[in-house]
């Protein structure tokens, strides 16, 4: 067995874990089950996570992996009992089907935003080729792909918190 | 009024947040896991089976084989039951066999304290096998001398039907006879939650089967039969589902689980790979010979069709696959005698079960290839060709014999025509279509559905409606949501007929079968057709319970008060507002002398089964040297009847059509002939279409009102699957000339059929 330190969902976390146990394995027996196992071996995109804000296939990530990394998954994402900016454009957009691919395709959307935002990007100029691509780990079997190419849309457009003015609304 | 709002699904937040659980997320504790032995020749007889090194595995709690099972045959197949026993489904399972009729075949299981255990165990068992004969093409499999895969023989079953003329004098009459013999592959649903169950026991009597299923009524009859015990014995719950599109109306895993539970007296789950979902249930393959004539008009005379259907190792479904295919497709262009015959075989295969479209994909691929000929030979635009043929309503469906009362399919065509710039594009394509490289084409093709399995099975559906404390209505039903929005659907229905906002309705998405009203479940594109009379009979008696007790307190007749926007109002003056629905709620449930619970349960079986229709628009750009085609533009029109809620609907459409583009143009399974061996049962070699291969999808909506569905509404669920392949066919003709009688057309596959157009002359 092997000891390790990380965040999940922004909480710190000391866990002893089979060493040849992957990511998948670990959050799911932490009670994290929206990281969903579609096929095990990184075709399919269910069980995307973000490791230090970066996508990645939960169940080709060695768990060992993880020490002193910052692990999201969707659980994490609601905030004061709101749906992320992400999480409600899906819901908007009518994204959703059966759900299974969703919680991965929303972490893989958060860390797109989120890379999109860090590079100064203008939602403008990100065409639905540049969506079409980033998202193309994450396999749907319902909605034929149009209505989640809405909602990164959609999340893209939201405003950038990080550049929200919160002085000037401060009592 | 809640229908056709753009209701927001009633299960998006706990989706988006991952808080609905779906089957592997509720196992109890201690769970046991069991792995497959799976049989590692296409066709042979098990003659040793050496599990000591298996059981000698610490962790390993037990290995059964096939020696140890019950020896009752039963069908899986996930139909109602029939009380005709001429028309029971095919019984060939065994719960393991020695019999290894493909290759993977499940003849011992091994059950360990983890999965991983599970699995090495099962690697560990030695078997020696009697090799037979194998048998992968449907033709071979039909000879006489050909060794029987089963001991009735390899053809399940040969039947048709002819109707609305004479079929050969009408040919012979014809202006232009066209004719084809067309090719489909074996395709797999591709679910994103794979193949999972598991089962427990809580006394000495009852198994609990917790399984990602689209039929838990069927499921717990099935279950009771292969152990063969009373079918009450057996409770199957159905949590949210990801997806099934026909793999899972099949019984699956629930009998095995159960046997392992009720053998060890311990929890037992079974978590198929990917690798082995994709060889459990597929799309059969079929090739169609067909005859069409027509008049120099257009008017379609007659259709010949005679179709062998690949079923694989077992039947599962495909007893009824071929002929469901059909018998939908008379209604499309109901002037015409149509005479059917299918032959459906068993090989060495996967076993082909029940898909999306259900037979039907591959017989009205068929249908418009032979319309297409037709265009060509007469000189015809294809779309006119169509609408020329298309039926009206109240033509008879030859068939049923019965009328058909709403007809959308000639308005699909004339919306479309219009919408997707039919004429327009056709004609900017054609200058495309002599340059060396790039093409353009466009396509065009229609078909019929039903919705419903009436008069070849029962269509009996059930909901309750509980008034809570709150004044909310809690509504159950049998019909099972797997993501196509069934609950979403229910809760606008009942919110419309109790005029209560939908944010009322609490709907118990779980199916538990000791508690849910029975109903079938989720096939045959059927849920909203014949659940609608059952929500709406349900809620009419809910409303007039409400309006009783809302009598005894006020004093007034029932008919002298109404239930509008969530309050009790007199009829005469809506505005006299009594009382809330709450305030209604808390004194049936809690004053001393008078009211109860208020509920109201319906039972209702449908016999009716009205047809649905609709048409695809492509435009599609083939790249001549990498022989590559691209769908660029592609249009649906549906007329599914009142649309109940906009956004599921689109979303089914959308759906529908991208798993139609993988079937023509990406999907198939590879088997090698000798071994049996499926090559690419994994979501890489097998190319479901990703973000990259769909372009945007369009949806229009013809409405029609059907008076025999409860809210004027129609099948949606597997017919926007229906028409796209040959759309797409048509269009690869139309912008290279060259004509394929199959799908998928890969690169690899019209690279022949180009070079041998002289296409690929002076490329390199």
């Amino acid at each position: 067995m092997l000891t390790l330190s990380c965040t999940i969902n922004d909480r710190p976390h000391e866990l002893t874990i089979d060493p040849r146990s992957s990511l998948l394995d670990l959050l799911r027996n932490q009670g994290l089950t929206s990281v969903k196992q579609g096929c095990g071996v990184g075709e399919c995109g269910a069980c995307t996570v973000l490791v230090d804000d970066t996508a990645v296939n939960a169940c080709l990530y060695l768990a060992a992996w993880v020490h002193g990394k910052r692990i999201r998954t969707v659980e994490g994402e609601v905030r004061d009992g709101c749906l992320s900016p992400v999480q409600q454009a899906y819901v908007d957009a009518g994204a959703v089907q059966c759900g299974f691919c969703t919680p991965g395709l929303i972490m893989t959307t958060t860390a797109f935003v989120q890379s999109c935002r860090e590079q100064g990007r203008d939602p403008e100029d990100i065409t639905p080729e540049d969506i079409r691509r980033a998202h193309a780990g994450n396999l749907c079997r319902c909605t034929g792909y149009e209505t989640i190419v809405q909602a990164v849309r959609q999340a893209l457009e939201q405003p950038d918190p990080s550049k929200m003015d919160t002085e000037s609304t401060a009592p | 009024m809640s229908i056709g709002q753009p209701v927001t699904r009633l299960d998006a937040e706990a989706k988006v947040t991952g808080r609905a659980r779906y089957t592997e997320d509720l196992l109890p504790a201690g769970v046991l896991s069991a792995v497959y032995i799976r049989g590692s020749v296409a066709h042979g007889r098990v003659l040793d089976m050496d599990l000591s090194a298996a059981l000698a595995l610490p962790g390993v709690e037990a290995v059964f084989t096939h020696a140890d099972v019950p020896r009752l045959l039963y069908a899986p197949a996930g139909h109602p039951f029939s009380l005709d026993p001429d028309h029971a489904d095919v019984a060939d399972r065994l719960l393991l066999t020695g019999h290894v009729r493909f290759h993977g075949d499940e003849i011992g299981v091994v059950v360990a304290r983890d999965e991983l255990t599970a699995q090495r165990a099962a690697s560990l068992v030695a078997v020696s096998y009697e090799e037979l004969p194998v048998l992968t093409d449907p033709r071979e499999a039909m000879a006489e001398e050909a060794f029987a895969i089963h001991p009735g023989g390899n053809i399940v079953k040969q039947d048709g039907f002819s109707v609305g003329g004479d079929v050969d004098a009408l040919l012979a009459q014809a202006d232009v006879v066209v004719e084809g013999e067309y090719q489909t592959p074996v395709t797999q649903h591709c679910h994103m939650e794979p193949v999972v169950a598991h089962a427990y026991m809580e006394d000495m009597e009852r198994i609990t089967v917790v399984t990602s299923t689209q039929i838990p009524h069927i499921c717990r009859r099935v279950v009771g039969q292969a152990l063969g015990l009373d079918w009450s014995r057996v409770r199957i719950v159905k949590p949210y589902v990801g997806g099934g599109f026909g793999a899972k109306q099949d019984v699956l895993l629930e009998p095995m689980v159960a046997f392992l539970a009720w053998k060890l007296g311990r929890p037992v789950r079974m978590a198929l790979t990917r690798e082995e979902s994709m060889i459990t249930r597929t799309r059969h393959a079929m090739r169609i010979r067909g005859r069409a004539g027509f008049a120099r008009d257009g008017r379609l005379l007659a259709m010949n069709m005679d179709a062998v259907s690949n079923t694989g190792a077992y039947a599962s479904h495909g007893h009824s696959v071929v002929s469901a295919g059909g018998g939908k497709l008379c209604s499309m262009y109901p002037h015409a005698a149509v005479r059917f015959h299918a032959a459906t075989v068993y090989t060495n295969l996967p076993i082909a079960g029940a898909m999306r479209g259900y037979g039907s994909p591959q017989i009205i691929f068929a249908c418009e290839c032979l319309l297409d000929e037709a265009a060509k030979a007469l000189d015809m635009d294809p779309l006119d060709l169509r609408r020329i043929n298309a039926g009206r309503p109240g033509d008879v469906n030859p068939r049923s014999g019965k009328p058909i009362e709403t007809h959308g399919l000639a308005d699909c065509l004339r919306l479309g025509r219009e919408r997707f710039g039919w004429d327009e594009r056709r004609a900017a394509a054609q200058i495309t279509q002599a340059a060396p490289e790039i093409r353009r084409g466009v396509g065009v093709a229609c078909f019929s559905f039903n919705s419903g399995v009436y008069p070849v099975g029962v269509e009996i559906s059930g909901i309750r409606l509980t008034l809570n404390q709150d004044g909310c209505v809690t509504l159950q039903a049998g019909a099972t949501e797997i993501g196509q929005g069934a609950d979403t659907v229910f809760a606008q229905m009942a919110a419309a007929v109790l005029d209560l906002p939908v944010t009322s309705l609490r709907v118990v998405s779980t199916q538990d079968t000791d508690v849910t009203p029975f109903d079938p479940g989720a096939f045959a594109s059927r849920q909203t057709y014949v659940v609608g009379p059952a929500v709406k009979a349900a809620s009419l008696e809910l409303r007039a319970r409400i309006l009783n007790h809302a009598a005894l307190m006020t004093g007034y007749p029932a008919s002298a008060l109404d239930l509008k926007a969530g309050s009790l109002v007199a009829t005469r003056q809506p505005a006299r507002v009594f009382m809330s629905l709450k305030e209604l709620a808390l004194d049936a449930y809690y004053h001393k002398n008078r009211g109860g619970q208020l509920t109201a349960e319906r039972s209702v079986k449908t016999r009716s089964n009205a047809p649905s229709f609709g048409c695809t628009f492509v435009e599609v750009e083939v790249d001549i040297p990498l022989c590559r085609v691209r769908v660029t533009d592609m249009l649906n029109v549906h007329d599914c009847g009142v649309v109940i809620n906009p956004i599921t609907a689109k979303g089914q459409a959308q759906g529908g059509m991208a798993m139609a583009i993988g079937w023509a143009l990406y999907e198939e399974l590879l088997v090698d002939p000798r071994s049996g061996r499926v090559r690419n049962n994994n979501l890489l070699d097998y190319k479901m279409p990703t973000f990259l291969d769909l372009p945007d999808l369009d949806v229009a909506f013809v409405q029609t009102a059907e008076p025999s569905g409860g809210f004027g509404n129609k099948s949606l669920g597997e017919p926007p699957l229906l028409s796209p392949a040959p759309a797409i066919r048509s269009a690869v003709w139309n912008a290279t000339g060259v004509k394929a009688d199959f799908i998928p057309l890969t690169p690899k596959a019209l690279f022949p059929l180009f070079r041998d157009a002289g296409l690929l002359e002076g490329a390199r």
